[in-house]
Parts: C-alpha cells; sequence; structure tokens
C-alpha cells in the first residue's frame, strides 16, 4: 500500500503557479527524494503535505487519509522538519526536546531507542541554547525533536542546506537507518548529489515534475548522446559550443564542460569550427542526475 | 493531554524569563511611570512663594497672612513695597502676591455687619503656567475667604481630593496604561514571533489544539502581570498616599479583569498580524494613542466632541479608569461599580472569542 498518493496536485499564490498538477506516490518504508533548485515548489508541496495550507486543485493521502479533510487524524502521524530552523533558539536543547515530546504527548524515554543514534550526538550539549548550536547539530535536535513521536511518515524539507559536508553525510546516513526502521521518508534538496542516496526520486523544476524514477531508472532515461568538453579558455568554449549545430545545451560540469547533443551532431566537425581554442579535447561522458535533470529541463 | 498544557506554559515562562531585559522594562515601567505622574509632572499646587503688599499690618491682615505662612503648599516670602510686586514676579522669586487694602480692617468689618463692599484684596499672580496659577488662585482664594466667610457667596467643597492632588488624578490612568503596556504589548508579539521564527509550522502539525496555545500563552503574563499590579497598588498607597477607600480587594478584583482584557486584547492582535513589527504598531498607535486620549486619563471625555465621545465608549480603559476612579478616590465599593465591570467582562469574553475564532489550525 501506498503511504504517500498524490494525484493532480495544484497550488497557485495569486497569478504564481507554485505547483502544477503533481502526481507521484511513495511506498511503505521508501526513502523518496524531490530534487529540484529553489523555486520549484518542494517547499509548498511539504506543506500541502503537511496540511498546513489547503491546494486549489487536486488531491491526496497519507495513509489513506485526506490532507484537506482528515487533517487533524493525519497530523498525529507526520513528522515535519521545515526547511528553516524551526526550534526555540532561546530554549536548551534539551528543552526543546522535552517540549516537543509532551506536546505529542510521549515521553522522551519511550522513544529514545529511536532518536539515540542522532540524539547522542548532540547529548554533551544538551544544556546549550538551541540558538547556539551549528548548524549541523541544529539539523541533528531537529530531526530528533520530529521524530520523537513515532511518526510513521518524515517531511524533510531541505535538510543538507547550509550546513557542512560531514554533517551532510551523517544525516544521510541516520536517514538510511531510519529508513531501515519502517519509517516513510519524504526528503528534498536542492543538491543533484544527494539524489543517489534515495531509493527513488522525482525531478521537479518550476511547479512540475519532470520525471519519477530510481537514480540508476532516471539516468537510464537519458537517450541524448553527452560529451566533456574542454579548452585553455574554457569560457570562450562554452559560448561558441553553444552556436555549434546539433548542440542541445551547454553548461559547466565540474572541471569541464558538459555537452548534450542530437543526432546531427558530429564530433569531427565540432572540433573543425572551433579549431581556434587551444588544447580543445572532447570525450564522451556518462550522464549523471544532473545532466538528465538539465536535459529535461530543455525538452 | 494535561501535561501538554503545562509544559507549554513552562516553555512560554522560559520564553519570558531568558528575555531579561524585556522583564527588567516590564517591572521598571510600572515605578517610574508612577514616580513621574505622581512626583515630576504635577499640576497641583505645591510651595507656591507668595509675597504679601500691605500697606497697614493691622491684626486682620496679620491673622490672614499668617495662615498663608501656616499652609503647606504656600511659602510666605516677607512684605513688599506695591513698586517691587512687578520685579518680584519677573524675578521669580514669587508666583503670587497677595496686595491688602489700607482699610483693610475697617472694610472688613464693614462687611461683616452686611454692607456691600468694593474689592478690598488683589491676588497677582505669575500665570506662565496656567495650571499653577489655576490652582494657586483657587486655593488662595479659599484659605484668604476664610477671613470673610460670613460674606462668601458660594461656599466651595473639594470632596474626595481637596487638596488638587494630582496624583489622584493619574494613578487610575496609569494603572490603565501599564496594565495595557505590558499585557496588550507583550502577548501581541507572542503568537506573531512563533509565525516569524518558523516553529508555528512545527506547532501546527503537533496534535496541540489552538485554545491550548492561546491559554497557555495568557498564563505567565497574567502572573507577571499581577506582579505589576501589586507594585503599582503599594506605590500608590505608600508612596503617593492615594486613599484606596473603596477597598484593596475591589480594586484588585477589577484590575485582574481588566489584566484578563488586555491579555486577550495582546493575543487577538497577535493573532491577525502578520509580523512582530505590525502587532507592536498595532498595540501601539491604534491602542494606546485613543487609550492615552480618549480614556478620561489625561483630558475629560466630556470635553471631546461628541463623536468621541461616543467612540470613548469602545475604549476598554475609559471604563476601568472610570471604575478605579471611584473605588479609589471617592471610596465606593464594589458593587457601585457593576456598570464597568459588566463591560469589561463582556469585552473580554468577546475579544478573546475572537482570538479563538480567529486562530487559524492553517498557515493561510
Amino acid at each position: 500500500m501506498n503511504v504517500i498518493e498524490v494525484n493532480g496536485l495544484s497550488k497557485s499564490y495569486g497569478k504564481v503557479k507554485a505547483l502544477d498538477s503533481v502526481s507521484f506516490s511513495v511506498k511503505r518504508g521508501e526513502l523518496f527524494g524531490l530534487i529540484g533548485p529553489d523555486g520549484a515548489g518542494k517547499t509548498t508541496l511539504f506543506r500541502l503535505l503537511t496540511t498546513l495550507i489547503n491546494p486549489n486543485e487536486g488531491s491526496a493521502t497519507i495513509e489513506g487519509l485526506d490532507i484537506s479533510k482528515d487533517y487533524r487524524q493525519i497530523r498525529p502521524l507526520l513528522g515535519y522538519m521545515p526547511g528553516r530552523f524551526s526550534l526555540y533558539p532561546d530554549l536548551t536543547v534539551e528543552e526543546n526536546l522535552n517540549f516537543f515530546a509532551s506536546i505529542f504527548g510521549v515521553r522522551v524515554k519511550d522513544s529514545y531507542d529511536l532518536i539515540a543514534p542522532i540524539y547522542q550526538q548532540i547529548e554533551p550539549f544538551r544544556k546549550r541554547q538551541a540558538g547556539k548550536l551549528s548548524g549541523g547539530m541544529k539539523q541533528k535536535l531537529a530531526l530528533s525533536c520530529a521524530l520523537i513521536h513515532n511518526p510513521s511518515v518524515l517531511f524533510l524539507d531541505e535538510p543538507t542546506t547550509g550546513i557542512d559536508a560531514v554533517s551532510r553525510s551523517e544525516l544521510w546516513d541516520m536517514l538510511k537507518n531510519l529508513k531501515e526502521k519502517g519509517i516513510t521518508i519524504l526528503v528534498s534538496t536542492p543538491y543533484m548529489d544527494e539524489a543517489s542516496l534515495c531509493e527513488r526520486i522525482a525531478l521537479c523544476n518550476e511547479g512540475r515534475i519532470l520525471g519519477i524514477d530510481t537514480p540508476k531508472g532516471i539516468i537510464k532515461q537519458f537517450k541524448s548522446r553527452l560529451y566533456a568538453i574542454s579548452a585553455d579558455n574554457m569560457y570562450s568554449l562554452l559560448e561558441a559550443a553553444r552556436q555549434v549545430e546539433g548542440v542541445v545545451e551547454c553548461y559547466p560540469f565540474g572541471q569541464m564542460h558538459h555537452l548534450i547533443a542530437d543526432a546531427t551532431f558530429d564530433t569531427r566537425s565540432f572540433m573543425d569550427q572551433l579549431e581556434s581554442l587551444t588544447n580543445l579535447t572532447i570525450e564522451s561522458a556518462k550522464p549523471t542526475i544532473e545532466d538528465v535533470f538539465i536535459n529535461l529541463m530543455k525538452q | 493531554m494535561k501535561n501538554s498544557f503545562l509544559s507549554f506554559i513552562k516553555k512560554e515562562s522560559l520564553h519570558i524569563l531568558r528575555d531579561k531585559v524585556t522583564m527588567l522594562i516590564v517591572m521598571l515601567i510600572p515605578v517610574v511611570l508612577i514616580v513621574l505622574f505622581g512626583f515630576a509632572i504635577s499640576t497641583e499646587v505645591n510651595n507656591v512663594d507668595v509675597a504679601v503688599v500691605a500697606p497697614e499690618r493691622t491684626d486682620g491682615v496679620v491673622d490672614a497672612v499668617n495662615r498663608i505662612a501656616h499652609n503647606d503648599y504656600f511659602t510666605f516670602c516677607g512684605y513688599i513695597d506695591p513698586d517691587q510686586i512687578d520685579q518680584e514676579l519677573r524675578s521669580g522669586k514669587v508666583s503670587a502676591v497677595i496686595v491688602f487694602a489700607s482699610d483693610f480692617d475697617r472694610r472688613m468689618a464693614q462687611i461683616s455687619t452686611g454692607l456691600p463692599s468694593t474689592p478690598i484684596i488683589q491676588l497677582v499672580v505669575d500665570a506662565s503656567n496656567v495650571n499653577t496659577a489655576g490652582a494657586s488662585t483657587a486655593y488662595l482664594q479659599e484659605i484668604l475667604l476664610g477671613t470673610a466667610s460670613q460674606q462668601a457667596m458660594f461656599e466651595t467643597r473639594m470632596l474626595f481630593n481637596p487638596q488638587m492632588k494630582s496624583a489622584y488624578n493619574f494613578v487610575p490612568g496609569i494603572m490603565g496604561l501599564i496594565v495595557i503596556l505590558v499585557c496588550a504589548m507583550m502577548t501581541s508579539v507572542s503568537i506573531v514571533r512563533e509565525k516569524e521564527v518558523g516553529t508555528m509550522e512545527v506547532l501546527l502539525v503537533s496534535p496541540i489544539r489552538p485554545s491550548k496555545i492561546i491559554f497557555s500563552k495568557m498564563i505567565p503574563y497574567f502572573v507577571i502581570s499581577c506582579l505589576v499590579l501589586i507594585i503599582i497598588l503599594l506605590l500608590s498607597y505608600y508612596l503617593l498616599h492615594v486613599p484606596m477607600s473603596g477597598g484593596v480587594w475591589g480594586i484588585f478584583s477589577l484590575s485582574l479583569l481588566y489584566v484578563l482584557l488586555s491579555l486577550s486584547l495582546g493575543l487577538m492582535v497577535s493573532i491577525v498580524a502578520k509580523t512582530q513589527v505590525m502587532a507592536l504598531l498595532i498595540s501601539a498607535m491604534v491602542m494606546m494613542v485613543p487609550m492615552l486620549l480618549l480614556s478620561g486619563m489625561l483630558f475629560p471625555i466630556e470635553n471631546s466632541p461628541i463623536f468621541f465621545q461616543y467612540f470613548s465608549n469602545i475604549v476598554p480603559a475609559r471604563w476601568y479608569v472610570e471604575a478605579i476612579r471611584k473605588m479609589m478616590i471617592q471610596g465606593s465599593p464594589f458593587l457601585a461599580v457593576w456598570k464597568e465591570f459588566t463591560i469589561l467582562l463582556g469585552m473580554t469574553v468577546a475579544f478573546l472569542g475572537v482570538s479563538l475564532i480567529k486562530f487559524n489550525d492553517k498557515l493561510e
């Protein structure tokens, strides 16, 4: 049975369509990622599914309960960690945790097993005010608070934004552990490289979902030809390559530029046209999720 | 779930206790305002320097001068010549000069037998401060007329506040002001702050009910307000000697109701406002200004245009200040202010009702 079922969900703010008939479903115990840049509608989708706002069109259910009609029954089932740090900065780590436990009507020690792997890392600082924690520790505390009532679905809105690389990988490890304990997790991130850490992902942009699949499956959807190019003057190369016939898109990718080409593209004529650039190289490249995303956006 | 209510109250109290600056301000405001209005800003007659011009120091004149000299509110600065009057007043050495007629005794005797007479005393008063001049003139007349009380056409008696102490006038007003300041302004930011910080999102997704959020935010502020109230009452009684003749418990109960009303008003603002700045502006501009001008605290409501007189009916402070004046200064019992009490109670219920209805358990 699907824990989250979304059908043609739309939400507008004035004339801006933040979410445009989005549909997907998440299975029990799945780690599902929403990948997309800022403004893709990820936060709007989270607020709709956590019953904080009402949709204009479409419907969605969580554990079979409708997000508009049965929102009061849904709320206790959810663990929600908003994108912005949403704990009380003037309360200590311990006070925050106890407070959230009590408003959910549970005791910290009852769910201690669940949160222990996360909470133990910040426990040495339990007397410190939450506002004075580092970014990574804040997120660990927020996650502990979101888990305190043993929710069946966990909503994490950009949990890795604004924290360091070590904390990011630690956080993903924690999510994997939670998933193994049977919690369904919906997580959003603007970082493409984190997509491969999810079981299934939905690529979103400007309120629409461009594609849903496993990270590998998404990459398999990439049917165009992909090349990695480089030259001494990378900026001129980017400008020039975009003018060549058969080039769908060319964009910086790490040290190189990636070039998506259609059937009319010919490597030799490409080299000929750009021979004025020194040390020009071209080789075919393996697509990544970012390449798929850019390719899908072009279509 | 009773537990969740208690820990919500605890959490609110922690917010208040950790914000030491605000806490200090809240406790200091009443003291400062009471002292300021009670002593510094005073319209009453106090230490008025008086000189006397008397061509002949007859028994009648000396008797009158003695009575002024022995009055606490006037300081007798000695006899001067008629041509010194202008100079003494200009230099500010004295604020009032009493000029007795040369045949004062004879004409006084004439008056006491019932014969008509021309004025026999002239008061020359420095009226650069209108309030002091008016009050001291009235009081001087009262003292001097005592000499000729048989002749006085009006018998004036100032009831409840014979010395016209301004503290009596201001204390009820200040109480109305401070309670609004502490309760309404502080609570007005409390819910909107959770919206701004983002904690409201998490609270809404939790099973806690809006009514619990509202009431648990009221309780800590209610406790603080009670403390503030006690400070005000102690200061007014022991420092300003405001009589409280209507009974302290009556005054306290009415004030508690007014505290509840202000808390509900603050919460209502907090629920409607989108940002903390907006909440403070609403409570400062929309609530404080009418309360200062239309509560009868500074200006008598009867002097304002008809429209504002009607408008003042919806200003809660008006009813509170009126009732407190009755109980504190006039010494009326609690039962005498049942009308004001009922109106304030009605307003409290209305504000709370609106808060509960308007509290949105969604973000939009």
